[in-house]
């Protein structure tokens, strides 16, 4: 885990390994990982509201656990930018980390694969398969995902890609805002 | 139309007055039907593959690799089906190739559709952007050669969902006592996730599958041969790549995740295809592995045996078959090293010489624990730290074991 800000790497002990090695077609197997996800998933979130960095919300969209969507969100500039987060958890899990997914982000950035799946390639990919099966989705989501979104966001931000949901939607008032101020200096 | 080909036609009809011939007017026919509509010039199904040298048989040449004693029995070819996952910039043109080749039955997979930037690639047309890569592929194949039946799949296999229709689709028409419908599976895809699936059904199935794979960077590839239980599996070790050959730290890797060339991309899909057709035809020695390094030209070579420790369970009870594969193994070995041991050309009057190159080449890694690669091979991901598997389920102590009881404190902790 050399070259990671200590940050993540305080919290990421923090959240429970998991063990059983068992993929969404393992029947039992599978729902005793599944109740391993669920620990692991909820500690972290406790570990993130704890330290007042709470970032994303995902819960199972299915009744077997093999999809889950929620949204995540970044502040850059004091400004809050939320995204949906979706993926499902592939038949080859937990060889394969799950592909997370930002529809909304689809087409802005080179850093994505079609689908609107993040690229993990270089900086996740060789860490889960070093850790299988001891990493689970909320692993996926502090080593993967969040540093992902640190890197992107500020440039999606900055080049004009991504807009804040408060400026796309009255553009008209924005710019009423921006002539205001102009005048009143 | 070209005012020539008119001059041509009328000057055919005058001959035609002159002298009745139903040969000539057959050929002005198909002429006049290639000027009215191209769509016009598409054949109609043959039956059986002749061998006979005329301009209008399209498979003359393949039959002539009979007639040179290359192979034994082309036609064999139409007994085949081969599903091929994947119909990016190297599955589409193996595609193409097969069809070509004449090949029973296709399978085609993939749930993305055609997009511009794709045209760098071979195979997909402009005019083909927003159709499902599967059906734009029946649509450009079926026209190439009808004999050809083709089947198409558009789904994501690494879904739950898709994998249990994948699964099905592979086991269809298993009439001749085959485990599955089809002789040979091509992996074509572009990510570690849809090959371990892949790997998965051909495990479970005892399916012979090919695996291949073009570099992030387009300037290497590889293919590599599965048979399950007596080769590696996808899953026995991780996956190996062609190193660059330059200094990887140079290499620049922001700002994009995948570049491609049509011309890697061909190149693989056309050694893939060949190691398909030396298998099923049975000519040739059948590659185990077989790298491509473009920035030197290097094509490194290696065999991998099974890992009695694999991480998939089906490969692990596919290695424990009884002796009777063993045996047919050691009688394909023998064949192929006594194929080896002939010299091609001894001496010639060009005083060219074939260099035994195995200084440069490992022939084979007997084992996978020692991991001493051949030159120019290296792992694209680290090997799983060691851990021993708990052999009964973790007493989770103080956590609650009730999987509806821990949805809801998630829920709680997501609404607060």
């Amino acid at each position: 885990m050399e070259g990671w800000d200590k940050g993540t790497k305080s919290v990421v002990g923090e959240i429970p390994l998991l063990s059983t090695r068992a993929g969404p077609r393992d029947g039992e197997a599978w729902r005793q990982r599944l109740k391993e996800e669920y620990r692991a998933l909820i500690a972290y979130t406790s570990v993130n509201k704890s330290k007042d960095n709470d970032w994303f919300r995902i819960s199972a969209a299915n009744p077997e656990g093999t999809r889950w969507e929620g949204t995540c969100w970044y502040v850059h500039n004091l400004r809050r930018y939320e995204f949906p987060l979706q993926f499902d958890i592939p038949v080859a899990y937990p060889q394969v980390a799950p592909e997370i997914e930002l529809p909304t982000l689809d087409g802005k950035t080179h850093k994505m694969y079609r689908g609107g799946k993040i690229c993990l390639t270089v900086h996740f990919k060789p860490l889960w398969a070093k850790n299988c099966p001891r990493f689970g989705i909320a692993h996926a989501l502090c080593l993967g995902l969040a540093p992902w979104l640190a890197a992107e966001v500020p440039i999606l931000v900055d080049s004009g890609m991504v807009k804040h949901k408060d400026d796309e939607a009255a553009p008209a008032d924005a710019a009423a805002a921006a002539s205001g101020s102009a005048a009143a200096s | 139309m070209d005012e020539e080909q008119l001059r041509a036609l009328l000057r055919d009809l005058d001959a035609l007055k002159q002298r009745p011939d139903p040969a000539a007017i057959d050929r002005m026919r198909e002429r006049v039907a290639g000027m009215v509509t191209p769509a016009a010039a598409a054949r109609s199904k043959i039956k059986d593959m002749s061998s006979e040298v005329v301009d209008s048989n399209p498979y003359s040449r393949l039959m002539a690799l009979q007639r040179m004693g290359i192979v034994d029995n082309y036609e064999r070819i139409r007994d085949y089906s081969i599903a091929i996952v994947g119909i990016g910039g190297v599955g589409s043109v193996a595609a193409e190739m097969l069809t070509r080749c004449g090949i029973g039955r296709l399978l085609l997979y993939d749930y993305d559709t055609v997009e511009l930037a794709n045209m760098n690639r071979l195979f997909f047309r402009p005019d083909q952007v927003g159709m499902t890569k599967t059906d734009a592929a029946v649509q450009t194949l079926s026209g190439i050669n009808p004999d050809v039946t083709l089947e198409s799949y558009s789904l994501n296999i690494t879904t739950v969902k898709g994998f249990e229709t994948f699964l099905g689709s592979l086991k269809a028409r298993s009439s001749d006592g085959r485990n599955t419908g089809v002789d040979l599976v091509l992996s074509c895809v572009d990510n570690y996730e849809a090959r371990m699936v892949v790997n998965q059904a051909c495990n479970e199935l005892g399916q012979t599958w090919m695996e291949s794979g073009v570099s992030e960077d387009a300037v290497s590839g590889h293919i590599q041969l599965l048979v399950p239980g007596e080769t590696a599996c996808f899953a026995c070790a991780p996956p190996l790549v062609v190193a660059s050959g330059v200094d990887e730290r140079t290499l620049k890797r922001e700002g994009v995740c995948a570049a491609s060339l049509p011309t890697t991309m061909g190149v693989v899909a056309g050694l893939l295809v060949q190691n398909a057709l030396k298998y099923l035809l049975k000519f040739g020695q059948v590659s185990p592995y077989l790298g491509y390094n473009s920035l030197k030209d290097y094509f490194p070579t290696m065999e991998m045996k099974p890992n009695p420790q694999c991480s998939n369970p089906a490969c692990v009870q596919r290695q424990s078959k009884p002796a009777r594969d063993a045996a047919a193994k050691a009688k394909m070995e023998a064949e192929a090293s006594a194929a080896d041991e002939c010299p091609v050309h001894l001496d010639n009057d060009w005083n060219i010489s074939v260099v035994d190159d195995s200084d440069t080449v490992t022939p084979s890694i007997l084992s996978t624990g020692a991991d001493s690669l051949p030159e120019g091979l290296v792992r694209e991901l680290p090997t799983a730290d060691s851990y021993q598997e708990p052999v009964a389920p973790v007493t989770s102590g103080a956590i609650d074991d009730d999987l509806e009881e821990l949805q809801r404190q998630l829920d709680a902790l997501n609404s607060s």
